[in-house]
């Protein structure tokens, strides 16, 4: 059964390289037709929150008169103006670290990294100081802050533009990881990593960015926000589990959709947080359909999938 | 605990006024603790470091022997560099009793950039420090007994023992670390003036004014955070310092084999690196509490009135070595006495008893004083409890909901 589900998913890849037409298969329980980009989900989430709190400021390469790298902060400076939209230099330790100062001194920065590839250049700032000092300080000093941008890989991009981050920031403690699909993701989960209290890393994909999703009514409320730590079954199955984050999410249910052409009823689940995982609900979706296949874009060894499994 | 060879012994025994102590007697160190045989080639490379040249640089900024100096900062003054000294001399002997352990930096002989600084700032200012923090986190105000419990790893330390001698934080005091990167808090404190300026310009807040003083060392200063703050605070004119206590060293590595003179210089020189950036530099004699008191006050004026940041580069000098596992085998005896004899404390002492200030009687009542309330810190680490196993599952988050810590308070990790 795996293999099938693993063969169904590398036809999937060719079926999606050449555009396929799989996402009104989503359109099922929702109530209205409004659909969204997970682009313009993530810009007016951010500018939602900025509006109703003035402590959020969004700094970052491009972010400002550029309109944003990937437009996802197109038209905050021109609401919010240059002292709450930085555009930084080209100085990812440096203004990372400005961003984690500001987080210990009450603000709530929203750091975007053009990709995560660039952050190696500050993991020293998001490990070692916003994610260690809650706990070096007993408490004293938090660190309200978001680091946001694309992970994982683009199209054609190279191989210093297209590492997945999950893994790595997902094994540390003190952050707090986050991974949307879907444009409902993408609103409910920036709007919670904003509000929350702790180091969020919040890892988009770049390929999502301009694909459309259906949003309910609901979902476009102020204070639509997803909580933390739960994972989502997007299709309800009871022959095999798959479960998946981000872009991956996508390649699953199109893969149920061909497994149930051959009388396969595959659950997916959308993780949507990666740390904490929400084990619970990958044990019971297992227990189940005792069967799971793990799929992620991120390299095999101590993954995502490799702690799962 | 330690082994403790007889040098080590010699050492923690020490007793008697800091003036008699003696700046390097017996400080051996783990290396000779444990006996190691170092081959010879270690003598020739022994006389490494040389003294300055007799008369200071002549942009160095230095004190005014003529200074006015009102009686009250003197004493706070002094008593903030005793404070200081008395508290790290302690902390070397409680490590060789095995009392702390791990790393621990001591901050012996630059007690003038501490105090020269950190008592010109406001309660309500941040310091942003290094792993060499204890006094600057004594000298911000943080209860020694809470920084000694700290040392011990106990739970009535500032941070619960969690952090240990490098990671001293206090949300009460401003004291943001604490940490183990060079480099890494230089950009955290720029954040801390950021949001002073973001208090004024977004939250309407006209009181924002506070400002943030970072220290950190030579070598440091050829670390790319360094120069990427020095860049962004200039750029947003941010009201932060930049303090460089070159003590010359950087562990082995003396500051003239690490870092490029610049163009026209024979040596390098940190304070002229602001230039670049737009940010004025200033370099100070820092054995001398009132020289740099002066460059403070008027470094700390200029950033709160939002003319921007300041570089300052103070020459100082550790006693010790880079930590107390440091053998300190490098530096030479008489760059080491050239420096012992610009010992900021009894120089302060003299500029005190000397003007009249004070009494001697008066100096003395304060130094007894001081001894005792270090002794008292001592009694109270040892005193206080460890931590419990909780603590292992606390503080991971500010808000915990959906891990770690359940709404009852107790932990969601099963064993």
């Amino acid at each position: 059964l795996a293999t099938m589900a693993a063969t169904a998913m590398s036809r999937l890849a060719n079926t999606l390289a050449r555009g396929g037409n799989w996402q009104r298969h989503l359109q099922r329980g929702y109530a209205s037709q409004t659909e969204m980009t997970v682009r313009d989900a993530l810009n007016s989430a951010l500018a939602e929150e900025m509006r109703k709190d003035d402590k959020v400021f969004v700094m970052g390469e491009e972010v400002g008169e550029y309109q944003g790298a990937y437009k996802i902060t197109r038209n905050l400076l021109q609401e919010f103006g240059e002292k709450r939209v930085y555009d930084t230099p080209i100085t990812e330790a440096g203004f990372t670290g400005v961003g984690v100062g500001a987080a210990f001194s009450g603000l709530k920065p929203v750091i975007e990294f053009m990709t995560f590839n660039f952050a190696m250049q500050a993991l020293d700032q998001i490990i070692n100081s916003a994610a260690k000092t809650l706990y070096m300080s007993a408490g004293q000093i938090s660190c309200p802050i978001v680091f946001r941008g694309p992970n994982g890989a683009a199209a054609g991009v190279g191989a210093q533009h297209s590492q997945c981050f999950a893994a790595l920031y997902s094994a540390c403690p003190g952050l707090k990881v986050l991974s949307p699909y879907d444009a409902e993701d993408s609103r409910g989960l920036l709007k919670a990593a904003i509000r929350d209290s702790d180091p969020v890393v919040f890892l988009e994909n770049e390929l999502l960015y301009g694909q459309s999703f259906p949003v309910a009514d609901e979902m476009l409320g102020d204070d639509f926000v997803l909580p933390i730590g739960k994972a989502k079954v997007m299709r309800e199955g009871s022959d095999v589990t798959l479960v998946a984050f981000s872009k991956m999410v996508g390649y699953c249910l199109e893969a149920a959709e061909v497994l149930a052409t051959k009388g396969i009823s595959a659950e997916v689940i959308n993780l949507r947080t990666l740390r904490p995982l929400d084990r619970d609900a990958i044990a019971k979706s297992i227990a189940k359909t005792n069967r799971i296949v793990s799929v992620e874009e991120g390299w095999p060894q101590c993954g995502v999938g490799a702690e799962i499994t | 605990g330690m082994g403790m060879g007889p040098m080590a012994m010699m050492g923690a025994r020490a007793k008697g006024r800091w003036a008699s102590r003696g700046a390097f007697k017996g400080s051996p160190g783990a290396g000779a603790s444990r006996g190691l045989r170092r081959g010879a080639h270690v003598a020739s490379v022994a006389s490494k470091g040389s003294p300055p040249p007799a008369k200071p640089a002549k942009d160095m900024v230095v004190s005014d022997p003529g200074s006015k100096v009102d009686k009250e900062t003197a004493k706070d003054l002094y008593i903030d560099m005793l404070r200081g000294r008395n508290f790290e001399d302690m902390c070397a002997q409680m490590y060789y009793r095995g009392k702390m352990f791990g790393f621990v930096h001591l901050y012996n002989g630059q007690e003038a950039v501490s105090s020269g600084f950190i008592r010109a700032l406001r309660k309500d200012d941040h310091v942003c420090s290094t792993y060499r923090d204890h006094v600057h986190a004594i000298s911000k105000g943080v209860p020694m007994k809470n920084v000694m419990a700290e040392l011990f790893g106990k739970r009535t330390g500032i941070c619960r023992g969690q952090g240990g001698s490098m990671h001293m934080f206090s949300s009460e005091y401003n004291f943001l670390g604490g940490f183990a990167f060079i480099g890494e808090g230089i950009p955290i404190g720029a954040g801390a003036a950021f949001r002073s300026r973001y208090g004024r310009d977004v939250l309407h807040d006209e009181t924002a004014d506070q400002v943030c003083a970072s220290f950190f060392g030579d070598g440091t200063c050829n670390n790319g955070t360094f120069y990427e703050t020095l860049n962004m605070a200039s750029l947003y004119k941010l009201p932060c310092i930049f303090v460089v206590e070159n003590n010359k060293w950087a562990i082995g590595m003396a500051h003239d084999r690490s870092t490029a003179p610049s163009s026209g210089d024979d040596v390098p020189h940190i304070y002229k690196k602001g230039e670049p950036f737009g940010i004025p530099g200033v370099l100070v004699d820092g054995m001398d509490v009132l020289a740099v008191r002066k460059v403070a006050l008027e470094a700390i004026a200029r950033a709160r009135r939002g003319d921007g940041p300041t570089l300052i580069e103070c020459e100082t000098y550790r006693y010790r070595g880079h930590s107390l596992a440091d053998p300190d085998e490098l530096r030479s005896r008489k760059e080491k006495e050239h420096y012992e004899a610009r010992d900021p404390l009894p120089k302060m002492r003299a500029f005190i008893t000397g003007n009249k200030l004070w009494s001697e009687s008066e100096v003395k009542q304060w130094e007894r004083e001081i001894e005792a309330e270090v002794e008292e810190a001592v009694a109270f680490a040892d005193a206080s409890e460890k931590p419990t196993k909780d603590q292992l599952f606390e503080n991971v988050f500010a808000d915990p909901s959906g891990f770690g810590i359940a709404h009852d308070g107790t932990s969601q990790m099963k064993f």
